[in-house]
């Protein structure tokens, strides 16, 4: 299989990532589409969890907010946000917590509040939403972000949600119990924390792409385990299902 | 105690300038047709609550109802920024907005906090995060039994809480399905309540026994606003209007389109107007009812 686009890849390889026993808290838009990808194919008892409140939804096109009545549907049952937040995600309950971000850094701290000074932004972002719990309460992160020198950064200008903190050692320093980010799936390679620093270091390689293309679109100087390997390229399988729902999902938006 | 009466005189009895308000429905039953009513009244100072201000405080702060603004999410779900809410905090249009932010999590303790009767929420959350740096309310407490450092945020006790439901009976009971969101703890919280409905009915006919309903006296007033929601969406009437969030995001990208837009589609209107918008879905919705219905006759029969 060729002919496919990074996109593609970095859903596909962000859906391998999860299993079928997995509760997983679910962002919008790519950490969507990549949880939904692996209920159609490998994890199909997996349990996909929207901030809305719809606990074991199977919808059958992805949602373009996380409140669509789709998930709602087609979801074993629905609780309100609180109880949300409360016993599901407080309560310690989520194994994977699956977030997007508009910018990261090295220890996969988060940002998707501003660009530029709090007080007088340069660019308003929407801010955390349920980011900032997701990433202390559930057991561990995946994150899925394409890369660009914009997106990577050496250090954020606003934290919105941890990841292994400013310097790689805050989240441990501060007693928090759960992994944090293990996974960073990008649309060029994947990162894994470095064991001992929890710096996010490179553990695999999109097929086609280069060392010189990730340093050009990585704001830090990316590591690489002594083992990194090229990524499995995507299946004819998943690349159907893949397509297949995000065509019937513009289709179902566009009506 | 409810009072059924319309839209019009709900927000003339309930609304004052400088109040503060909460319009609630977190993606569902999003109080559209009560938030153009306050814009058509011009009030003005508000402070104005909601998880994700969403296309219905993208209108009123583009339109000047509010000075200040308390969330968590400011963006269109699924398409990209909320415009005009953008530009009053970047650029002061029409006028400087405070902003007050916090995490989902902060604000979904916060209403219930306030429905408990409580004067603050406490939650395991902020950590390792610059909010609270943003954010002077955000504070902690240390568990007497454990030790434990926990974030604490105020309870929410709005002026108004507004919210869109299916329907009420006579006696003004209100039936909430599908995504609750946060609306029956922003109706216990606040001190005053509009609740608009899809349909005024004579039996509720609660679809299970652990239905989410909200008794006639903790209700304030109550309007029928068929297709009040849209184009947010009423489970079991009508489906979200994607396409038109989608199409909302050029439309509010320019100062000079939005206010032709709100002055076409808001000020020259009355809330009898989102009726066609009900009508319009319904070829849609009716797969969405059937299943609903579905769902609610093997809930009964169990």
């Amino acid at each position: 299989m060729s002919d496919f686009t990074r996109n593609e890849m970095m859903t596909i390889v962000a859906a391998r990532a999860l299993k079928n026993d997995d509760v997983c808290f679910v962002g919008i838009g790519a950490p969507s589409a990549a949880c939904n990808v692996a209920r159609l194919i490998h994890a199909p008892q997996i349990t996909l969890i929207y901030e809305s409140g719809t606990i074991g939804t199977r919808p059958n096109v992805l949602p373009l907010s996380i409140g669509d009545g789709e998930l709602c549907e087609t979801a074993l049952c629905t609780v309100s946000v609180p109880e949300m937040f409360r016993y599901w995600l407080q309560g310690g309950r989520i194994t994977v917590g699956f977030l997007g971000g508009a910018q990261i850094d090295k220890f996969a701290n988060i940002n998707t509040t501003v660009v530029g000074d709090y007080n007088k932004p340069k660019v308003r972002l929407p801010g955390g939403g349920g980011a900032p719990e997701i990433a202390t309460n559930c057991q561990e992160i995946f994150i899925t972000m394409a890369m660009g020198k914009r997106a990577f950064l050496e250090k954020l200008p606003f934290i919105t949600s941890m990841g292994h903190g400013p310097t790689g050692a805050e989240r441990r320093a501060m007693g928090v119990k759960s992994k944090g980010p293990t996974r960073l799936i990008t649309d060029m390679c994947v990162f894994e924390p470095d064991p001992v620093t929890m710096e996010m270091t490179i553990r695999s390689i999109h097929p086609g792409v280069t060392r010189e293309e990730i340093a050009e679109n990585c704001g830090w100087t990316p590591r690489y385990f002594d083992d990194c390997s090229e990524t499995p390229a995507p299946t004819a399988q998943e690349l159907e299902v893949l397509r297949d729902i995000q065509a019937r999902t513009k289709a179902a938006h566009a009506a | 105690m409810a009072k059924f009466m319309s839209l019009a005189d709900a927000v003339a009895e309930n609304v004052r300038d400088g109040d503060v308000v909460a319009m609630e429905g977190f993606t569902h039953l999003i109080p559209f047709a009560a938030g153009h009513e306050v814009i058509r009244q011009g009030r003005k100072h508000l402070t104005l609550i909601r998880m994700t201000p969403d296309l219905i405080y993208d209108q009123l702060i583009g339109m000047g109802c509010a000075d200040k603004l308390v969330f968590s999410w400011g963006g269109n779900p699924g398409v990209g920024s909320t415009h005009r809410i953008r530009d009053a905090v970047e650029n002061a249009w029409p006028h400087q907005l405070e902003i007050e932010e916090h995490s989902h999590a902060a604000m979904a303790n916060a209403y219930e906090a306030g429905a408990s009767n409580l004067p603050f929420a406490v939650l395991r959350g902020y950590i390792g995060v610059d909010l609270p740096k943003v954010n002077p309310k955000i504070k902690s407490v240390t568990c007497p039994y454990t030790g434990e450092v926990l974030a604490t945020v105020p309870a929410h006790r709005p002026d108004v809480g507004i919210i869109h439901a299916q329907r009420a009976d006579r006696e003004g009971n209100v039936l909430i399905e599908g995504i609750t969101g946060c609306q029956k703890e922003v109706v216990l919280a606040s001190k005053r309540t509009i609740v608009t409905v899809e349909e005024m009915v004579d039996k509720l006919d609660t679809p299970s026994f652990n239905s989410t309903v909200l008794p006639h006296w903790t209700v304030g007033a109550i309007s029928v606003v068929r297709g009040g929601a849209h184009p947010s969406y009423a489970q079991g009437y009508y489906t979200r209007d994607n396409s038109f969030y989608i199409a909302w995001d050029k439309v509010s990208r320019d100062r000079d389109t939005f206010l032709a837009w709100m002055k076409d589609n808001v000020l020259d209107k009355t809330p009898d107007a989102f009726a066609a918008h009900a009508k319009k879905s319904d070829a849609k919705a009716a797969h969405a009812e059937k299943s609903d219905a579905k769902a609610a006759h093997a809930k009964k029969g169990a």
